[in-house]
Order: C-alpha cells, then sequence, then structure tokens
C-alpha cells in the first residue's frame, strides 16, 4: 500500500477540472496507454493578458497521476502563461503534501503536459504532444531522452540511478539504459575525469606489460560501467593487436554483448593504449 | 465494516484451529526437538505427525521426502540451487516465462553463473508450449521447473505431461504448487513429480513456513547447511510451532478438499466474473478458463489503470489486487499478462480476485454492486475510454 498524503487522495476521489475544453486555446498530451500513464491538458487563455482562465484534464493512470493532474489545473488557474512556465514537477508533488519517490514521475508528467499546453497556444491551439528528443533517447522502454533526464537530475538534485527511475520511469523496465544514466549523472553532477591516459606506448611494452596495461583499462574504464548493469570482463588472450575479452555476469549472453565488445570496450581500449586495438568476444 | 477478502493468492486468514495447534508449542512445550532429554525429544514426535499430514495432502509415498522450510521461496531456491551443484556437467534448465519471481530471479543467478535457462512461452489464453519444451530439452538439461498453477490468473498447467517430457530426456522436474495446494487436489505419485514447493500461508496455515516434497532417490544438495536437521537436507533447529501449523493446515484442506467446497468456491467465482461481464463493456477475462483452480478470476477492466480501481474498492473494504504497473513499483505491468500479449489497455486494468472458503454470497454481491460505478467513475476521468466508447 503506497503511503498517500490526504491531499492526494482527496485530489484522487474528488478529481478538480475533469474533462475537456472545448474549443481549448491549448491543448497537451503526454503519455500512453502502454506507458500505463496518460495525461490530456486543456487550456483556456486570455488572449489579452496571457491568463490561463480555465484549465481541464483527463488521465489514465493511479491515484497519484489523477491527483497531480487534478492539481495542476488548479494550480495553473489564474496564472500567467509565464508564471505558469515556472511550475516544475516539485512544486505539483509539494502542493499535494508529498508524493512516494517511486511515484514522481506523475508530477514530472504533469509538468510535461503543462509544457506541451503552452507550446500548443503558441501554435495557435493545435495539440501538442510532449515529445522527447528521438535522437538522445536514453530509456527506449519508456521513451525518455537524455534531455529530459538531465532536467530532471537538475530541477530536483537527483544523485542515483534508481532516484533518476522514480522520477522519468528510465530504466525502471529492462534496466540496459542503467549505464547511460549514470554517465549522464556523472556528467551533469561534475563527477571526475577518468584517468590519465597510460605513458608508454603500447608498441614498446613487453607483453607482461601490455596484458597490464589492459588489464588496468579494464579495471579502470570497463569494468565499472558493466558492472553498474551486474556484469564484467575478463581478458582471456592477447596476440599481436588482437584482445580477447569474455563477458561474464549479465554481459554473458546479453543480446547486446556485440555492441559491448566493439563500442565500448574495443573503443575504450583504442582511446587509451593503441588505435589498432582489435577486440574479440572469447 | 469487515473486510470483503477477495486476496487469497497473496495470502489466507491462518485457521483458528490451526492457531490453537500451535500455541502449546511456543511457551509450554518449548523444548529444541534435537535434545535428548523427553521435555524436548517429544516435539520430535509432534513434527513427524506434521510430516505425516503435509505427506497426505501431497499422496507422497513417505513422510521422509517432506523437508520443512522457512518458505515456498526457500523451497524454490533449494531446488533450483540443488539442481546446478548436483549437475555440474547438464548446465541447461527448463522453466516457462509465467513463474513467480521466486523461480524467475534465481533462474537469472544461475544465467550469470553460466547456466543456460529456457523460458518457455505461453498462448494467449496462458496455456503453455508443450512443443516448445520439447524443442528445448536435451541430455543436457539437468532441470525442468513448471508451476502447478499461476499465481496471478489460476491458470493450471498439465504438470504429468511436462513430467513424463522431462523423465524422458533424464531430467528431474520440479513444480512450484503454491497456488494449487489446497486448492485442487495434488499427488505427486500419479504426476511424476521429483520436487514440489508449498506455503503454509497460502492454505490457512501461518506464515513463515513451507516444504519441500524430494522424491526418494531425486538428487538433491542442501541449501542451508550448519545442522543435522531434516536429515541433513535443511539445517536449523525446527520451528516447531510452525510445523505445527502447516501439518494442521494440510490436514484441514485434505478435508475440505474431500467435502467439495472446490465446487462451492468456484460457483461463487463463476458469478462473480458472469456478474462483471454482463455489467461492464470493455472486460476481458484472462487465462485458461477451461483448467482453473476454483477460487482464481483475473478481470481487465480495458482504458483504466488497476491501482485507481483498488483504491476504490479498498473504499468498500474489498481486498483484491491487480498486475498492474503502479502497483508493483516496478513501472512495467505483469510478466505474466505481458507474456500471454494482453493488450496494454487491458494489461494496465487488470484486477485478480482470488477466493476462498470463507467468501460468502454476500461478499460477491457486494462487489458486483460496487464495481460498476467505480469503473464508469474512472473511465470519464480517462482519456481513451471516451475514444473508444
Amino acid at each position: 500500500m503506497w503511503d498517500y498524503t490526504d491531499k492526494v487522495m482527496d485530489h484522487f476521489k474528488n478529481p478538480r477540472n475533469v474533462g475537456t475544453i472545448p474549443n481549448a486555446d491549448g491543448t497537451g498530451q503526454v503519455g500512453s496507454l502502454v506507458c500505463g500513464d496518460a495525461l490530456r491538458l486543456t487550456i483556456k487563455v486570455n488572449k489579452k493578458n496571457q491568463v490561463i482562465e480555465d484549465a481541464k484534464f483527463e488521465t489514465f493512470g493511479c491515484a497519484s497521476a489523477i491527483a497531480s493532474s487534478s492539481m495542476l489545473t488548479e494550480m495553473v488557474k489564474g496564472k500567467t502563461l509565464e508564471q505558469a512556465a515556472q511550475i516544475t514537477n516539485q512544486d505539483i508533488a509539494d502542493a499535494l503534501g508529498s508524493l512516494p519517490a517511486e511515484k514522481m514521475h506523475c508530477s514530472v508528467m504533469g509538468m510535461e503536459a503543462l509544457e506541451a499546453a503552452i507550446k500548443s497556444y503558441h501554435q495557435g491551439g493545435k495539440p501538442v504532444v510532449f515529445e522527447q528528443q528521438e535522437e538522445k533517447m536514453v530509456c527506449r522502454c519508456f521513451n525518455v531522452s537524455e534531455e529530459a533526464i538531465i532536467k530532471a537530475i537538475r530541477l530536483n538534485h537527483l544523485t542515483t540511478v534508481e532516484d533518476v527511475t522514480h522520477f522519468t520511469k528510465a530504466g525502471g523496465a529492462c534496466g540496459r539504459c542503467k549505464g547511460e544514466i549514470q554517465q549522464i549523472l556523472d556528467k551533469v553532477n561534475g563527477a571526475k575525469e577518468s584517468a590519465a591516459p597510460i605513458q608508454k606506448k603500447f608498441d614498446d611494452m613487453t607483453l607482461v606489460e601490455k596484458i597490464k596495461a589492459v588489464e588496468k583499462v579494464l579495471e579502470e574504464e570497463i569494468r565499472p560501467t558493466l558492472n553498474r548493469d551486474g556484469g564484467s570482463a575478463e581478458l582471456v588472450d592477447l596476440a599481436g593487436h588482437t584482445v580477447k575479452i569474455r563477458l561474464v555476469g549479465m554481459c554473458s549472453g546479453c543480446v547486446n554483448a556485440q555492441a559491448t565488445i566493439k563500442n565500448f570496450i574495443e573503443k575504450t581500449l583504442q582511446e587509451k593504449l593503441d588505435s589498432s586495438l582489435t577486440v574479440e568476444q572469447a | 465494516m469487515k473486510e470483503i477478502y477477495l486476496d487469497n493468492n497473496a495470502t489466507t486468514r491462518c485457521a483458528p484451529q490451526v492457531v490453537e495447534a500451535m500455541l502449546p508449542y511456543f511457551s509450554e512445550k518449548y523444548g529444541n526437538a534435537s535434545s535428548m532429554h523427553n521435555f524436548g525429544g517429544e516435539n520430535r514426535h509432534a513434527i513427524e505427525a506434521a510430516r505425516a499430514q503435509v505427506a497426505a495432502l501431497l499422496n507422497a509415498a513417505y513422510a521422509d521426502e517432506i523437508i520443512f522450510t522457512s518458505c515456498a521461496t526457500e523451497s524454490n531456491d533449494s531446488v533450483l540451487f540443488s539442481a546446478a551443484e548436483a549437475f555440474p556437467d547438464k548446465k541447461h534448465i527448463i522453466t516457462t516465462a509465467v513463474e513467480h519471481p521466486a523461480i524467475l530471479e534465481p533462474c537469472r543467478v544461475l544465467e550469470s553463473r553460466g547456466w543456460r535457462v529456457d523460458y518457455i512461452r505461453v498462448d494467449e489464453n496462458g496455456r503453455l508450449d508443450i512443443e516448445e519444451l520439447k524443442s528445448l530439452i536435451d541430455d543436457k538439461t539437468s532441470l525442468v521447473s513448471v508451476m502447478w498453477a499461476n499465481n496471478e490468473t489460476g491458470t493450471i498447467f498439465p504438470i504429468k505431461e511436462v513430467a513424463e517430457i522431462a523423465h524422458a530426456h533424464g531430467a528431474l522436474f520440479h513444480t512450484d504448487a503454491v497456488q494449487a495446494a489446497g486448492k485442487i487436489p495434488l499427488d505427486v505419485q500419479a504426476a511424476g513429480v521429483d520436487f514440489l514447493s508449498i506455503s503454509a500461508h497460502k492454505f490457512h496455515g501461518p506464515k513463515g513456513i513451507g516444504a519441500l516434497y524430494v522424491r526418494r532417490g531425486a538428487r538433491f544438495v542442501p541449501y542451508l547447511i550448519g545442522g543435522h536437521q531434516e536429515k541433513h537436507r535443511r539445517a536449523g533447529t525446527e520451528n516447531v510451532p510452525y510445523i505445527i501449523g502447516i501439518g494442521k493446515a494440510a490436514e484441514l484442506a485434505q478435508k475440505r478438499l474431500a467435502d467439495g467446497s472446490a465446487a462451492r468456491i468456484a460457483a461463487l467465482r463463476d458469478r462473480l466474473e458472469e456478474g462483471i461481464l454482463s455489467a461492464v463493456a470493455d472486460v476481458k477475462v484472462n487465462g485458461d478458463t477451461q483448467h482453473r483452480v476454483p477460487n482464481t478470476t483475473n478481470i481487465s477492466f480495458g482504458y483504466i489503470e488497476g491501482e485507481s480501481i483498488l483504491m476504490y474498492l479498498n473504499d468498500f473494504n474489498i481486498c483484491a489486487s491487480s498486475g498492474s504497473a503502479c502497483t508493483s513499483g516496478s513501472l512495467e505491468p505483469s510478466h505474466v499478462l505481458r507474456a500471454m500479449k494482453v493488450p496494454f489497455q487491458f494489461a494496465h486494468g487488470s484486477i485478480r480476485f482470488s477466493l476462498s472458503e470463507e467468501t460468502t454470497d454476500g461478499d460477491i454481491e457486494k462487489v458486483l454492486k460496487e464495481i460498476p460505478p467505480i469503473i464508469e467513475r474512472l473511465r470519464k476521468i480517462s482519456p481513451f475510454s471516451r475514444v473508444n466508447a
């Protein structure tokens, strides 16, 4: 049973402003049946002073999704578009008392629908579906873009992958993007730059030095990322410029194994040691 | 307001007779069953009587084929890791896509340690793809694990047929019978089962006690080690009061199965199901209605979300559960419904009602009265139902 505040229960049981405004000045939509929650927000705007005179919603979702939508309509009424645009997901959650951490994405959905509705108004009232930028999609299960994740991290001071999942749903299904989310967290929160490149040229090293150098890159650069997905990598063989790697743990048998080998492990070893290195899966 | 409890697949009420049987073993007969004095040693007889009661419920050939555990999760973990230990050269396990996490998660751990695990698919009615099982099994398969009945839909699987296929290829067969025990007759000998897991609290026993059936002769490596208890197959001081509890619960369950209470529960379940189907549009029953435990129905209400339905039912003290994403905290709807390819507009709005012998006509009538307005109310809020109305 979720720990919902009285305010959440009130707005769930007695939702304010349910429905659709006919000939709305702005319509914002977010979510889908597949995702498990969706919100359609319609607003009526006084064209002279840009004040939102009315707002209505329709929501498919759980109690906190319905309560967040209802609260959002109450919050935007009487505000100018400019003031309304300042409303964050945290404002919605605060107005409801609080939301369980796992349900914060419901308040984010409210913020996104509002953003879409305001955009719709500026585009002459044609409904706008809140869309994530396809080219920087991080979580493909829930269609969450890098931009949306960065915004959630900045607004809510998130520090862990779990936080990001609670707020954006990203990483909440197959979990394959958790490593990428961690990288975004590191980037936004200003994690240290990676270790300085190794000095001696790869071709000048002895075999033992080469093995040690590869092992060092594996340990410092590669395993920490694989570990986040529950996997790891072992050095099996090194012959000339060919490195044989065995993926273990969650990485073994992963559908993305080949991509991990080529796009991540090979690329990292090339950057750190020698651009002519190739990596093969053992 | 007394609760209308239709969540018996989650847990059941511990029967008063069970509690009564357990009570003396807390503060009066508290001795250790392994002790060399009569005070403790007499509890050994009580434990063996309970073992015989559980063996009878499963029709096990020998009482010592029953090992008491702390829960069905422990029983399941024990079997899977035992197979991994006992058959180091047969690193292949077959299970189904619709198992409980107590099977799926240890399987994922085994996969990460290099085992190959195949998850047999089900069709849209939740029926197992037996042909797929036949095509996947080979002489490297150490264990086949298929649940007797599914917890979410109540679908019963053809255990005997699966066990025969497993044995024909030299594999052992395990079944998680948590949702079948007490609901339908179980016969491990007739079905050809090597291992079977049950949990007392699903059939009116206490929480915190389960059992594992291990057929005599089936290779088994203990999971908990550090003591001679349960013939070295499960270490740890015997949990005497709870063992007495599962024994008593097994005895009562067997009596109920004999007196025809299953048919009465099934009639109530069917009344509930038919009542909802006739009163509400855009509804769908999930699972194999031809092969189903008598107490379970899983109904999807299109275009609305399960948690919202549960919250409204909660107002009337009606207890049920949902396979929706929002109730689990996992963000994804039930893996069982997804394996059955239930469309998303239905998967998110699924409600499981699970009855017991304590369910009354009045309970069912109350649910039938309250459900339609709740559904209507939520559909009014939903942006999808209007389009599809």
